[in-house]
């Protein structure tokens, strides 16, 4: 839709909701959210600016095969990064057994598994709402 | 006729609910089932010291029961594959009629 | 009295009542969520602790009171399951408005009645 207040006002929030999203992705294991709230907030800013400014504008800086990608590769780096526990020597979806640096507590990069499993949620779930958002609303 | 079936539907089932309801241990309850399990002392006892992560909820949900999360993605992934499958099958029967 | 447990129960009712009165097939779909709702809000306050905290450990140090994490974790996937559900079930109505051209149940039962 073709509307002044709402393409300025969303050109003001956009960035933002972007990054507070990727921050509630990041420290998933230092406070509230994870991977699944983090990627649903990224999400709402793709949609939000689909709505402002055309589907032909998210289809050109967020692509189709792009997306799909992404939420297939989620899966994959969901299932790879189990499988490194059992090559390894311990059980499917190790964390310390399997030689995950775990790091100080506290710090950003810390919590092995935890902190890769949440990166790759958060990605998934922002590229398969974005999907979702774009097969439902086409005709 | 079809008002007042459901509303006879609506009203037995919103009485067993609050009976049901009304029987519950009292909210926050140090005594209750659901608080005093041995899981949740296993989990709160260990969490920060095997993760080495402050939130107990991220380690549970992607240490301890990592296995739910990836059944998880798999129903993600399997909601968008139908919507598309969905989708491609109308695309076909519209070229085709 | 536990007010928290009777408001998640009528909560359900509630939402069974609108997909039950209600022939539009997008207010069903609203019914079913509002269902979903009331049994996560059931689930996660069990696992309340009176005068509990957050069950994250603030810089280095455990807390006293922590509610209990695990129903929390469980419903993370519930929630992600519902997300799912609905939004196939919107794909499946737009498909179903496509094919017969309205949205009310009876009326597609009907029509289904005399094509086939």
């Amino acid at each position: 839709m073709d509307d002044l207040v709402l393409k300025t006002v969303a050109r003001l929030l956009i960035p933002f909701i972007q990054l507070y999203g990727l921050y509630v992705i990041l420290h998933g294991h230092l406070s509230p959210g994870g991977g699944f709230a983090g990627g649903v907030i990224v999400a709402a800013g793709f949609v939000l600016y689909a709505l402002a400014f055309g589907r032909s504008a998210l289809a050109a800086v967020f692509p189709e095969r792009l997306s799909t990608w992404l939420e297939s590769g989620g899966i994959l780096w969901y299932v790879g990064l189990g499988l490194v526990g059992v090559f390894a020597g311990g059980a499917f979806l190790a964390n310390a057994r399997a030689g995950f640096p775990l790091g100080p507590a506290g710090r950003l990069f810390s919590g092995g598994l935890v902190f890769l499993l949440n990166l790759g949620i958060g990605i998934k779930v922002a590229a398969t709402i974005a999907t979702l958002f774009r097969h439902l609303e086409e005709e | 006729m079809r008002a007042v079936l459901i509303t006879l539907i609506l009203l037995l089932a919103a009485g067993a609910l609050v009976a049901v309801a009304l029987e519950m241990p009292p909210l926050g309850a140090p005594g209750a089932p659901a608080l005093a399990s041995p899981l949740t002392a296993y989990y709160q006892a260990r969490a920060f010291y095997e993760t080495a992560c402050p939130n107990q909820v991220a380690a549970i949900v992607a240490d301890y029961r990592a296995y739910d999360t990836l059944g998880e993605t798999t129903v993600l992934f399997t909601a968008v594959a139908a919507i598309l499958t969905l989708k491609h099958s109308r695309k076909e029967e519209r070229d085709r009629g | 009295m536990h007010f928290d447990y009777v408001a998640a129960m009528l909560l359900y009712v509630t939402g069974l009542g609108i997909m039950l009165f209600h022939s539009n097939l997008i207010k069903k779909i609203f019914g079913m969520n509002i269902m979903e709702t009331a049994v996560f809000l059931l689930f996660i306050l069990s696992g309340y602790v009176r005068g509990g905290k957050p069950p994250i450990a603030v810089p280095g140090q455990l807390p006293a009171a922590p509610v209990n994490p695990l129903p929390q974790a469980l419903i993370l996937t519930g929630l992600v399951v519902s997300v799912s559900v609905t939004a196939y079930a919107l794909a499946l109505v737009r498909a179903l408005y496509q094919a017969y051209g309205t949205l009310s149940a009876p009326e597609i039962a009907r029509r289904k009645g005399e094509f086939s």
